[in-house]
């Protein structure tokens, strides 16, 4: 199989979440992925893109950049801001840790992220941005007996 | 995201419809807290989940504050029929610990 790649970019409004992993989903169809396989990819991503609009940009709209690649039977995952960064990642990405508690978050995106795919980084500075990596390895694909 | 309510058995149901993420939360906390309010005097609240098509980590921090709403009247607060990919999310949270699975 070909490598294939994708990118977007739009607003870090929250009615893109939806279209967001949506887009994700829909590029990663020709990896044959399993209903769980799909679901685990929808959700990590709208859990990125979340955390851009809450986190990095919670002062106002900026742009994410979502970019997705396949290799073999990869999916890469790239989500990328250019907003306020992450102080403290290791602190961020202990389960329940959230720094707003009281808006019903439950600190759970990046548990999440890192539970649901096979690969998770985050590089963080702050005042410059955050970027999530992460990969989903599907199975290849096995003949119907 | 849609809700459809109703009360049977002294028990107040609430069906959430459609996708669960931090856009659709907040009219939804809105409306299940409105519904909580109206209807005090029930034994239980049971949230049906099995007409959300996606749910992500907002779908826990939802069920905690409506699991806090409910318990400051001394209501039990259960969730019905999750699909496979919500109840991987709430179990991932131990959520089932606070807000049990209706049986």
């Amino acid at each position: 199989m070909t490598k294939n790649y994708l990118k977007l970019q739009f607003y870090s409004l929250a009615r893109n979440q939806g279209f967001a992993r949506d887009a994700v989903a829909a590029f990663c169809l020709e990896l044959n992925p399993t209903l769980s396989d799909l679901s685990d990819v929808k959700t990590a991503v709208s859990e990125a893109v979340t955390n851009c609009t809450v986190h990095a940009y919670k002062d106002g709209v900026g742009l994410i950049t979502l970019e997705c690649e396949i290799e073999e039977n990869s999916l890469h995952i790239k989500v990328s801001d250019t907003g306020g960064g992450i102080p403290d990642v290791e602190k961020a990405i202990q389960p329940f840790f959230t720094t707003l508690p009281d808006d019903e978050r439950s600190g759970m995106g990046f548990t999440i992220m890192q539970t649901f795919m096979d690969e998770f980084r985050v590089n963080s500075v702050q005042g410059e941005g955050t970027v999530v990596y992460m990969v989903k390895c599907f199975k290849p694909e096995v003949e119907n007996a | 995201m849609q809700i459809k309510s109703g009360l049977y058995g002294g028990a107040l149901y609430i069906k959430l419809i459609g996708e669960m993420d931090e856009y659709s939360a907040q009219s939804v906390r809105e409306k299940c807290d409105k519904l909580i309010e109206d209807n005090l005097s029930v034994k239980k609240i049971i949230i049906n989940l099995s007409e959300v098509a996606f749910m992500d980590s907002t779908g826990i921090g939802f069920l905690i504050g409506r699991y806090k709403k409910a318990a400051r009247a001394s209501i039990p607060l259960y969730v019905e029929a999750p699909n496979m990919a919500a109840d991987k999310i709430l179990n991932l949270s131990g959520i089932y610990t606070l807000i049990p699975k209706a049986e």
